[in-house]
């Protein structure tokens, strides 16, 4: 249960087509992570899969059958929204009730089940309390466990995290994927943030403006990124993006070199040159902004542990020859 | 608003209208209060004097004061009934998307800004008249007997014209609120299993119960005290005598002030009781 595949999905609204027609594969039991800049369609997406919007074409097909033209509730998929969207005026055991009561569950299965879920997600004492009356932390997990009681094929995240702070986030971003690990069912995951994609996902689809850029696991994305926009997107700090005539040295149009893949070295010891900028110290690593490099507005590199260079410093930089990615005029990838 | 200097500031700003609030308020009571303790026939003997309570007594236990409460209570939770239903179900429809939007609200605004004078006589001669009303051509239509409204069925005209007037009022609140109703709430319980009916019963009536007794509160208080409806369309026959009306016909058509004053003073504290009784009931959701 939860296989998901959309044929040729697309949609439109109005004039404006923000779904050009799109293959996706999900397997069962996977956590697949859309991800990509805000207002590029990843809800919208979503909202197709759920059956909130109709798809203008294409087909929707759910463990083997098609579910395009069927409803929402009986696609047997469960919907956790970025503003929870529990009910205000239902205590905490009723919103988790709710799905069942209206799938008209037996009280004793379903009280099992609150109990179940309550456990699980640190809720039991909640229970009897109004969602007005709990943290946002707290809320998410009344919106998962309403979400869970359902049994559903597969669950549905849009953007769960982004109103929380964000050590509550690193936190909640743990509890789902143990959650996933414990539940083996089908999630679909939707963030902007490419740090919850890269932490939490089997496997990562990349959209930009409706397009699917890229699919594969965090690390393939990582290492081999098939063109400039997911090179770009994936990986934190950002990787640097080179152009002109360095690149053209490469035969290439663009290179793109990751800021953990350049060595720093006192002046005069390395292949580029440049000025210290803005330090960032974290302790485990220290990142520096190089300007006047002659290669591209900053150059980010990241060194582990503590380097002392001070503001204004010259330093040498060495990218490491075998880690250098390269792009055609097109942004692909250059084998 | 926090520092002293900054809160008798406000105080002495807000002066001027509690000032005024106030002696608005309270030469018309006290007259009211003063009157009603008294003998006082304009026409009779003008003002005879103190006569303590027998105002009070006299009033609740004349013979029309009972059916006048009756009368009273039906038109008003008629009235009631009718705009929260209505408004609701209009409130739903002009939340819906739809062409020419604008103007349709507009329209349906527009009734509130008639006056209730106005909108009487145009419901008394242009529909209900029994002759020429339109609501007569229709039944005629229909080959049915006109009904006689204002005579036949007094307090349901009544309450009709009325509901008219106050329906775009209860529809405005509603439809604020309706619109201020997060829209992934209903989605989630869509996706929950719940269909329409169900979610209107589970998830738009509860988000709505706030603003439904907003209305019901502010109506009660106003249309304690229609008159000009009954005024121009009855008159006070046919048992559509309120309480209002039984006061008006005491000061003005039996010439006895201190009985209306007596009456007016009972008025008064009803209508107290139902504010009371109402702030209760939306203090209690606003807790929730
Ligand atoms: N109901 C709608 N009507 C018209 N345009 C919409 C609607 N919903 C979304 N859009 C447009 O579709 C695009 C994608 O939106 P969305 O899927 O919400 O983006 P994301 O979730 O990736 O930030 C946006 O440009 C948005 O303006
Ligand atoms: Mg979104």
């Amino acid at each position: 249960m939860g296989r998901i595949t959309l044929e040729k999905v697309s949609k439109r609204f109005g004039d404006v087509e923000v779904i050009p027609p799109l293959d996706l594969e999900i397997d069962e039991g996977e956590f697949v992570v859309f991800v990509g800049p805000s207002g590029c369609g990843k809800s919208t997406l979503l909202r197709l899969i759920a059956g909130l919007e109709d798809v203008t074409s294409g087909k929707v097909v759910i463990d083997g059958e098609d579910a395009t033209r069927v409803p929402p509730a009986k696609r047997g998929l469960a919907m956790v929204f970025q503003s929870y969207a529990l009910y205000p005026h239902m205590t905490v055991r009723k919103n988790i009730a709710f799905p069942m009561r209206m799938a008209k569950i037996p009280e004793d299965e379903q009280k099992r089940r609150i109990e179940q879920a309550a456990a699980a997600l640190n809720l039991t004492d909640y229970l009897d309390r109004r969602p007005g009356q709990l943290s946002g932390g707290q809320r998410q997990r009344v919106a998962i466990g309403r979400a869970i009681v359902r049994e559903p094929a597969a669950f549905l995240f849009d953007e769960p995290l982004s109103n929380l702070d964000a050590a509550l986030r690193v936190g909640m971003r743990l509890e789902i994927s143990e959650l996933h690990k414990r539940l083996e069912t089908t999630m679909i995951y939707v963030t902007h943030d490419q740090v919850e994609a890269m932490t939490m996902a089997d496997k990562i689809v990349v959209l930009r403006a409706g397009h699917i850029e890229q699919v594969g696991s965090p690390l393939e994305l990582y290492h081999n990124p098939q063109n400039v926009f997911v090179a770009g997107f994936i990986g934190s700090p950002k990787m640097n993006l080179i152009e002109g005539e360095e690149a053209a040295k490469h035969n290439a149009h663009t290179i793109g070199i990751r800021p953990e893949h350049i060595d720093v070295s006192r002046d005069g010891g390395g292949v580029w040159s440049g000025r210290v900028g803005v330090a960032e110290h974290l302790g485990s690593d220290t990142f520096f902004h190089i300007h006047e490099t002659g290669l591209a507005e900053t150059i980010t590199v990241r060194a582990p542990g503590e380097v002392q260079f001070k503001h204004g410093d010259q330093i040498g930089l060495t990218p490491r020859a075998d880690l250098v990615h390269k792009f055609d005029a097109e942004g692909l990838r250059i084998v | 608003m926090a520092t002293q200097h900054s809160r008798s500031a406000a105080r002495l700003m807000m002066a001027p209208a509690v000032f005024l609030l106030l002696v608005w308020m309270l030469v018309p009571l006290s007259m009211t209060l003063w009157f009603s303790f008294r003998r006082f026939l304009p026409l009779r003997g003008g003002d005879q004097g103190f006569v303590g309570f027998e105002n009070y007594t006299r009033f609740v236990s004349s013979s029309s004061f009972w059916p006048a409460v009756q009368t009273t209570l039906i038109i008003v939770v008629g009235i009631l009934i009718i705009t929260v239903c209505f408004g609701i179900l209009l409130s739903l429809l002009l939340d819906q998307p739809m062409w020419g939007q604008g103007i349709v609200r507009i329209l349906v605004i527009a009734p509130f800004f008639v006056m209730p004078t106005v909108s009487a006589l145009v419901w008394k001669n242009m529909f209900m008249d029994p002759v020429n009303g339109l609501l007569a051509h229709l039944w005629r239509f229909f080959g049915a007997d006109p009904v006689v409204w204002l005579s036949d069925v007094p307090i349901f005209s009544i309450v009709m014209i009325v509901s008219w007037q106050w329906l775009p009022f209860a529809t405005l609140i509603l439809l604020t609120a309706i619109q201020s109703l997060d829209s992934e709430q209903l989605e989630a319980a869509e996706m929950d299993g719940a269909p329409v009916l169900k979610r209107f019963w589970f998830i738009i009536l509860p988000h709505l119960s706030r603003a439904i007794t907003i209305v019901i509160l502010i109506q009660t208080i106003f249309l304690l005290s229609i008159f000009a409806e009954i005024f121009v369309t009855t008159g006070g026959a046919f048992g559509t005598r309120t309480l209002t009306y039984l006061i008006f016909q005491r000061v003005l058509e039996s010439q006895n002030v201190g009985l209306g004053s007596a009456g007016g003073v009972y008025a008064i504290i009803l209508a107290n009781i139902v504010a009371l009784f109402l702030m209760r009931i939306v203090g209690k959701n606003l807790d929730a």
